[in-house]
């Protein structure tokens, strides 16, 4: 799945003002996840999860900074993400079910943040580009 | 039978009394149309989809978005019988539409992106949540007649 140059630009359109507020984005987005969705909680045992907790900011601040990398570099998100894609495979190991569950809930930040430029067709971009983003993150896992 | 706590119906309510079907409903099926493509697989008879501004501006994509989320509503005001409600719009579904059970999950999850655009700060993580246990449900109760 490639990204056309129309979508390319709606994904670095929107992100430009995504990237004032990475960091709360990120927190809420974790905040979705694990309210919405509890079993993705099975993978941070070590972590305070509680609303507002410091390792759940700077879980949230790490996972926003690795998209703004495959932002920037969205012609190669492969060679961008290409150390991430091997932690993910051979020590997080995290279930490919997880990165559909925290795009979408990074997409209902955005769309709660942003609402007036979440259109339909940026929201198809993001849609892609998360999903781009989640398969290179798990191509290496077998 | 599903649980449904008194701060769960209360998320649901309040917020279903706040939104106008009609809008939501098409907004809904349009975004499903525009972002999953292959969803357009169902609606061969509906006309000129073929970009999101004939998709958004196609009356019979508004009109059948509203039908879906107008069936939403029932849902809400049987929370206590998911099942009996949706029996028949299951068969239908399986029997005569013939549509993959996956597709309920993925316009509930848009439905949930649409909430999120319209309510914007109201429209919470615990919101959310309960917003993703209903659409969950609905999903479940659409495929549970499904042979």
């Amino acid at each position: 799945m490639t990204l056309t140059q129309a979508e390319k630009a709606a994904v670095v359109t929107i992100w430009a003002k995504v990237a004032n507020q990475a960091d709360g984005i990120g927190a809420e987005s974790l905040e979705r996840l694990f309210l919405s969705y509890p079993q993705t909680k099975t993978y941070f045992p070590h972590f305070d999860l509680s609303k507002g907790s410091a390792q759940l900011r700077g879980h949230g601040s790490k996972v926003m900074n690795a998209i703004g990398e495959a932002v920037k570099h969205i012609d190669n998100i492969r060679g961008a993400l290409a150390k991430l894609s091997e932690l993910h495979a051979y020590i997080l190991r995290v279930d490919p079910v997880n990165f559909k569950l925290l795009s979408h809930c990074i997409l209902c930040s955005v769309a709660a943040h942003y609402p007036s430029d979440f259109t339909p067709e940026v929201h198809a971009a993001w849609d892609k580009f998360l999903s781009s983003v989640s398969s290179v993150l798990t191509e290496k896992y077998r | 039978m599903v649980h449904w706590t008194a701060e769960e119906k209360q998320l649901i309510s309040g917020l279903w009394g706040r939104l106008s079907v009609e809008e939501c409903g098409a907004e809904a099926l349009a975004r499903l149309l525009i972002v999953y493509p292959w969803t357009q697989r169902f609606f061969g008879d509906f006309g000129n989809l073929s970009s999101p501004t004939a998709i958004i501006g196609n009356p019979k994509v508004r009109a059948h978005g509203r039908k879906v989320l107008t069936s939403f509503g029932e849902a809400i005001k049987n929370l206590d019988n998911l099942k009996g409600t949706y029996s028949q719009l299951s068969e239908l579904h399986c029997d005569k539409l013939h549509v993959d059970p996956e597709n309920f999950r993925l316009l509930g999850d848009i439905l949930v992106i649409v909430l999120a655009t319209h309510f914007t700060k109201d429209f919470t993580p615990a919101c959310q949540a309960t917003w993703q246990k209903l659409v969950g449900v609905v999903a479940h109760a659409l495929a549970r007649k499904y042979h």
